[in-house]
């Protein structure tokens, strides 16, 4: 795991002496790190790719093209807020996508059973809710690693959605409810479909929490270093166990929408999905070690990867070529920090030895 | 671990905690109990009013005119479950190059997955690209159908093949036999190989797939016959159509089966897989194998004894008759009705069965004998 604090002090206490020249040659090596900021980039890229795919591909900007888009993303997008937040705090949830399959099963098999549709989505949400919670009681209380532990989970919810449906798929969801997840019923005046809008406001409900609030703050201490953050106070555990409860919630919410969406409850829903949404997540810049990362360049990754897969299909671009497409985007995302950094403490070391 | 340094604190207010969730408790027991009356007064599945075929049933005002000719310049998508199955492949190429016969241009999009979710994706692009039909092999009859009813408001024609969706989200079904000949079929074909005495067991592909539920389904209303009565359906394992799974699949059931006589794979991927592990094991010769395969990649295995014989449609007989299907709906020749006709080029006249089916023909059964004369 990093070491606290590394990134900015260091260099301004090795200039050592020469105090007044390290100091202006930290100062404008910052300028640099805001401008070169990756999420920052991102947005940029992102912005690039909507301009080119409107000037360029025919249908990408009408708005019903752009409202089932952005509707594909809903699931990744919704868990990604959560797995942000766990990943800044150092940790990883690997069941999410279980847990959406499990959900989407429950949702069916009760619905096949006449419950009512107002009932379904509490139960769901309860259900996922105690996901999370065995998940984070798993990594507190018992102290396993994220990885193992979700790892596991993602085994133990899809084999319980496929207990829960077996190899059935329940159809003929409420009109009502299925409009509301559909892309074709947008927020009124605008292209957004409802998912996404909530979506939208959950984001900066999280952009808030992550940037602006203690919490937020803990998030970042715990994923730098936990021992020091419980040192000083951080309760590390709690914040842990609330995170994972918020992600499983989330999942089994996304699971409805799902249902919803494609009108399908069946066990086998979203197989795969976790992958996609710590994508997006690291490729908004999220360090995969914690402690680093923001809620802005997460959101910009999810989009950005949606927008680009749309725009690849429009141009009849096979998929294996949209999975290296992202794949590349990834890794350079790892990478750029990395070779920012590295070239950042090599003209540090020239700096010294002058 | 030692005590962490706000434990002092919580002690302190532990009086005013309890109480608290004492509070919360309460809470939320009311709000469930609100839950359930709000439950009683919901939308259940009774409510749910069933809205389908209002899509369909617009464009089927339009007559049809069976004299209509194929209309130049036709811009046809398929759609296949996964775009890297060799025998998908098999398919749309056929009725690609068919297009050209009629002087059409026809294309091959699809996920490497084979999810219904990735299918949705590419229905709404093939929308916004204007296409004039849309061919499909669904991966899950019902979530492909909200995107393809936009479509079919859109007037972009649905067609069906393969793996059929919900009937109210497409205009026909190119049936490649009925389910109930190949279900029945399997069944008696390894009956007669086994001597109608045996345990037996199914590789199908994935636990959702349409078609493969289907003739299982006939499979085991085949197997309640009297005749069958010393037969015994002992497991269906699901190989998800990846080879490396279907090899594995294979290898578990005539372990966990000592008493295992035959597998029964109706799927191309799991026969293929499963005739290569019995191949290389020391069940070649004692256990039976059939299903449904490719001449192609069944070859071998009939030449060298593990397979006595398997059966398939013609898949390229299959999308051929799908491309023109598709051609005369949006040509206006045939609107979907039962007891429409229309040309299928070299295949001749066929007629719309009911709900839309069209179906190509009984399958063909390969073995020692035959298996040279196909290459596909």
């Amino acid at each position: 795991m990093r070491q606290a604090g590394g990134k900015d002090d260091a260099p301004v206490r090795e200039a050592g002496g020469e105090a007044a020249r390290g100091e202006v040659a930290a100062g404008r090596r910052r300028t640099y790190a805001e401008l070169l900021r990756w999420d920052t980039a991102l947005g940029v890229l992102l912005v690039a790719v909507l301009l080119a795919g409107a000037g360029g591909t025919e249908g990408f900007a009408e708005t019903t093209n752009l409202s089932a888009a952005l509707n594909d993303t809903a699931e990744i997008a919704l868990i990604a807020l959560p797995m942000t937040l766990l990943v800044v705090a150092g940790q990883v949830d690997l069941s999410v996508a279980s847990m959406l399959g499990l959900s989407s099963a429950l949702a069916g098999s009760l619905w096949d059973a006449g419950w009512a549709f107002e009932l379904i989505v509490p139960v769901c949400l309860l259900v996922g809710l105690a996901g999370g919670l065995l998940n984070g009681w798993l990594v507190t209380r018992v102290g396993l690693p994220a990885l193992a532990v979700t790892i596991g989970t993602l085994t133990l919810y899809r084999g319980l959605a496929s207990v829960v449906l077996g190899n059935k798929a329940v159809a003929d969801f409420p009109e009502t409810y299925a409009q509301w997840a559909s892309y074709t019923k947008t927020v009124p005046g605008t292209f957004v479909p409802y998912p996404i809008a909530l979506f939208a406001v959950l984001a900066v409900g999280a952009a808030v929490v992550l940037h602006r609030t203690r919490y937020g703050r803990a998030m970042f201490a715990i994923g730098a270093q936990e021992q020091a953050a419980w040192f000083a106070g951080v309760r590390v555990n709690r914040i842990k166990l609330v995170l994972f409860a918020l992600t499983g919630l989330t999942a089994a919410f996304a699971g409805i929408v799902h249902t919803l969406r494609y009108g399908s409850a069946r066990a086998d829903n979203g197989i795969g999905l976790e992958l996609v949404v710590i994508a997006s997540v690291l490729l908004g810049g999220v360090d995969f070690n914690g402690g680093k990362g923001t809620l802005g360049g997460a959101v910009a990754g999810v989009l950005l990867i949606g927008v680009l897969n749309n725009l690849l299909t429009l141009n009849d671009v096979s998929n294996e070529i949209q999975v290296v497409v992202t794949g590349v985007l990834l890794i350079v995302s790892v990478l750029t920090p990395r070779v920012i950094a590295v070239a950042g403490e090599r003209r540090q070391r020239r700096t010294a030895a002058t | 671990m030692r005590p962490h340094p706000r434990t002092r604190v919580r002690t302190r207010t532990r009086a005013r905690t309890t109480a608290r969730a004492r509070t919360l408790a309460a809470t939320a027991v009311g709000c469930a109990l609100t839950l359930a009356l709000a439950g009683c007064s919901g939308t259940t599945k009774d409510d749910a009013k069933d809205d389908a075929g209002s899509a369909k049933e617009g464009a089927r005002n339009a007559k049809a005119d069976p004299d209509a000719p194929l209309k130049e310049g036709l811009k046809l998508a398929f759609l296949p479950k996964q775009i890297n199955n060799p025998y998908e492949k098999i398919v749309d190429e056929a009725g690609i190059e068919a297009a050209g016969e009629y002087g059409g241009q026809a294309k091959e999009v699809g996920p490497s997955d084979a999810k219904a979710s990735s299918q949705v994706s590419y229905i709404n692009t093939l929308v916004q690209q204007r296409q004039d039909a849309i061919l499909i092999a669904a991966n899950d009859p019902n979530a492909v159908c909200g995107p393809l009813k936009q479509a079919m408001k859109r007037d972009i024609k649905v067609v069906a093949y393969d793996s059929d969706t919900h009937k109210d989200c497409r205009q026909l079904f190119i049936n490649q036999a009925s389910s109930e000949d190949i279900g029945r079929s399997l069944i008696q074909h390894t009956a007669k190989q086994l001597g109608h005495k045996g345990e037996i067991a199914i590789l199908s592909a994935t636990q959702n797939a349409t078609n493969q539920n289907a003739w299982i389904e006939f499979m085991k209303d085949e197997l309640e016959k009297p005749a069958y009565e010393d037969m015994k359906l002992v497991k269906t394992a699901y190989g998800d159509d990846d080879d490396q799974k279907s090899f594995q699949e294979t290898q578990g059931l005539l372990k966990a089966y000592p008493k295992l006589k035959a597998v029964i794979s109706p799927t191309t991927v799991g026969i293929a897989a499963a005739a290569r592990y019995i191949g290389g094991s020391s069940y070649k010769g004692k256990v039976v194998l059939n299903g449904l395969g490719t001449p192609n990649q069944m070859r071998k295995y009939v030449k060298n004894g593990t397979v006595e014989q398997f059966s398939l449609w013609d898949p390229e007989k299959l999308g051929y008759l799908a491309s023109y299907a598709a051609a005369s709906l949006s040509s206006g020749q045939i609107t979907g009705r039962e007891g429409e006709r229309f040309t299928a080029g070299e295949l001749g006249e066929r007629t719309v069965g009911k709900d839309g089916e069209v179906i190509l023909g009984p399958p063909t059964v390969f073995d020692a004998k035959n298996i040279d004369d196909f290459d596909f």
